[in-house]
């Protein structure tokens, strides 16, 4: 395979746009549910960096787990604490903050994304390696583990658990507040 | 290189989809009338005016519903994997796949006990 | 639809650019692909109307074209000269933007699926036959629960804001009992390629395996496409139309339609996934009578939807999700965890086979057997507290009717 091809290219690069203009959207924004909206923009332009990655369920994850659920959470969360007059928040101009933040963007790529970045020519090797599918999957989460493969059933276990104490903690903060709202009961 | 030949396929599919809806409605833009007016603009509330700010009353059980179904999406998206590799696993994968179910039918268990599931 | 193919008689023809001619084959193909809902979408708003007409006893619309085949066109100039009334301070782009999310995430759906044999490398004329089909239907349809709420925001209106809050909590919760219903087909046929669910079928289908699970798809269908009993979305009496309240026009028509194609997709979707597809009499033989047995199975589960729809009362929000929390979601887990039970037990002593597509109906028999015993003993178990709590209640209301006329004869 020679260099990646034109339409890989155009498509990582209006992935790219997509990913970080959402962002910039949502922090730029100030009516909130459009902020919400961006974010949606940006998730998706996360799957479609997973798809480039040969990686197509963890993109439909993306699409299904953080834009179905977890931004639908957030709109829930916005609508439902401000009327739509106030859904516009002031902008506070500290400027101070934004440039601490570009202070941070600097050293974080100096010091994580320089060291193995291997330069503006698109390599075929990362993106066509042999990637594992979903059936692999399946077999990787129940694998006791071996000399030859890395088991990951006790981490799949753990998963579990660990939505479990989610939901249970949630559970008990939201019936707290529902109690505060609608005065004790029993 | 055919996985992301299907994808490409996919991505073409998602961008000529909104053109079908969007065909229509721009026709009828060039071939309706348009002649607005105050009450016609007026956000609809069986015909009486709208009094006060656009509150949605906070019901905490919108927020409880979705929670629950974050939890269970995810748990449902790990699922998939397993589902998928079922026929060639032993019987230790069932008994891995269950616990993950019981774990999760457990904590819907709490929230059924505590009452909030029930939409007041 | 082979998109090689396509594309390499593009090349031959003299686009010589390798990409351009990869990019008008895709163009082409998702043409051809999307003009099968698309004109489904045109007979299905006649035959809604028809046979809601003939369950209610009425004729249905009969004046336009003959036996009113045509009403459809006369609804849509209809719906294109109507006026669009945009309240003020609404969103415009999102406003303008949701029902076209909103048609558009359901026509997305019918890039994975198959419609009849071929002696291709995908085993079928297909879109695109995604190894992940199964998982972008559910993803594609979550985009649609989107574009409701954006409805319901942008139009300013707090009725149309509760209207889509209640919209939205229906539809997230009913994608639960729906996903968990799904990977039944995906364990048996061990891949979530719809092709190779199909192909799975070929000794036994499905819903003689697992009618649990196709009862759970068809009830969660019914749901998550807004209709009747749960179409407490559209109660055109109450809420006022609900999210869709200051939409008029075409961007109504394009809500309207959506919902009517969602219905019909998930109607095809369940024929795949646990009827069969495109199996059927000659399906090898002669192809396009496999797209006859597909479009068969899916109108008749449609018919069922419109049955139902047509037949039973709406429920009210907190009966609607009070089935799906205390009902659906707890009889979908013990499904899967039974189902996976039975087939791990029978596929490690032996007697079910391990890849559904390359055995034989001999084989599949035990499993079948044993399956559709487990989900009698389900529905028994169901139908036996179901009719404790009918009990239970009938005696309460004897006792209340009895306070009662003591109270009023002691008076």
């Amino acid at each position: 395979m020679g260099d990646a091809s034109l339409s890989l290219i155009l498509a990582f690069i209006i992935f790219t746009i997509l990913t970080l203009g959402g962002a910039l959207g949502v922090v730029m924004n100030r009516n909130l549910f459009r902020g919400t909206i961006w974010l949606m923009v940006s998730l998706f332009g996360a799957a479609g960096h997973f798809v480039l990655l040969s990686a197509p369920f963890l993109a439909a994850v993306q699409v299904l787990v953080y834009i179905g659920a977890i931004a639908i959470l957030f709109t829930f969360a916005v609508m439902l604490t401000r009327s739509l007059t106030q859904i516009s928040d002031r902008f506070t101009r500290l400027w101070w903050n934004v440039g601490g933040a570009g202070i941070l963007f600097v050293v974080l790529v100096g010091t994580v994304i320089l060291p193995v970045w291997g330069g503006f020519t698109p390599s075929n090797d990362i993106l066509f390696a042999n990637v594992a599918d979903t059936t692999q999957l399946g077999i990787a989460l129940v694998d006791r583990g071996s000399e030859t493969t890395q088991g990951f059933v006790l981490p799949f276990e753990l998963a579990s658990l660990l939505l479990t104490a989610a939901m249970i903690g949630a559970i008990v903060i939201a019936r707290d507040a529902d109690d505060d709202e609608k005065g004790k009961r029993s | 290189m055919s996985v992301l030949n299907e994808w490409a396929f996919v991505g073409v599919f998602l961008l000529l989809a909104p053109i079908f809806p969007a065909l229509p409605i721009g026709i009828a833009w060039l071939l309706r009338p348009n002649k607005p007016n105050v009450l016609k603009s007026q956000t609809y509330e069986c015909g009486v005016e709208t009094v006060g700010d656009t509150w949605v009353q906070f019901r905490v059980q919108y927020y409880i519903y979705g929670l629950v179904f974050l939890v269970f999406d995810v748990e449902m998206v790990l699922l998939f994997p397993w589902a998928v590799a079922y026929n060639q696993l032993d019987l230790f994968a069932f008994g891995a796949g269950f616990l993950f179910i019981f774990l999760l039918a457990d904590a819907l268990i709490y929230a059924w006990k505590k009452d909030v599931l029930v939409w007041k | 639809m082979d998109c090689i193919g396509l594309c390499k008689l593009i090349f031959d023809a003299g686009v010589r650019n390798q990409e351009l001619a990869r990019f008008i084959g895709s163009l082409i193909g998702v043409l051809l692909v999307s003009g099968v809902p698309l004109l489904t979408v045109i007979v299905l708003i006649w035959v809604e109307r028809k046979v809601a007409a003939r369950i209610q006893d009425r004729i249905a619309p009969n004046r336009v074209g003959p036996f009113g085949l045509l009403q459809t066109f006369a609804d849509l100039a209809k719906l294109l000269i109507k006026e669009d009334i945009t309240p003020t301070a609404a969103d415009r782009i999102l406003y303008n933007a949701a029902p076209i999310v909103s048609f558009a995430s359901v026509v997305a759906i019918w890039a994975v699926i198959p419609f009849m044999f071929a002696n291709n490398p995908e085993g079928a004329i297909v879109g695109v036959d995604l190894d992940i089909g199964v998982l972008y239907f559910v993803a594609v349809a979550s985009l649609g629960t989107l574009a409701i709420m954006t409805a319901g925001w942008a139009s300013n209106n707090k009725y149309a804001l509760l209207g889509a809050f209640r919209v939205v909590a229906l539809l997230v919760s009913y994608e639960i009992p729906l996903v968990f219903a799904l990977i039944i087909p995906v364990m048996f046929a061990g891949s979530m390629s719809l092709v190779d669910i199909v192909e799975a079928q070929s000794h036994m289908w499905f819903i003689f395996m697992a009618p649990v699970a196709a009862l759970l798809f068809f009830t969660s269908s019914q749901a998550e496409t807004g209709r009747a009993p749960f179409d407490l979305i559209e109660a055109e009496s109450e809420l006022v139309a609900g999210f869709n309240i200051e939409y008029s026009g075409m961007k109504f028509g394009m809500f309207f339609a959506a919902e009517f194609l969602h219905v019909f997709t998930n109607g095809i979707l369940m024929a795949i996934l646990f009827m069969g597809g495109y199996l059927g009499l000659f399906y090898q033989a002669i192809p396009p009578l496999g797209f006859l047995w597909l479009g068969l199975k899916g109108a008749v589960v449609y018919f069922v939807f419109l049955w139902l729809r047509n037949t039973v009362p709406r429920l009210r929000i907190d009966q609607v999700m009070g089935f799906n929390w205390f009902f659906l979601v707890p009889v979908s887990i013990i499904n899967v965890i039974l189902t996976s039970l039975i087939l791990k037990l029978m596929q490690v002593s032996g007697f079910a086979p391990t890849n559904f597509a390359t055995s034989n109906l001999g084989e599949m028999l035990p499993l079948t057997i044993v399956m559709l015993l487990k989900d009698v003993v389900i529905i028994a178990f169901i139908l036996g507290r179901l009719g404790q709590e009918g009990r239970r209640a009938r005696i309460e209301e004897q006792r209340a009717n009895e306070a009662l006329t003591a109270a009023a004869v002691g008076d």
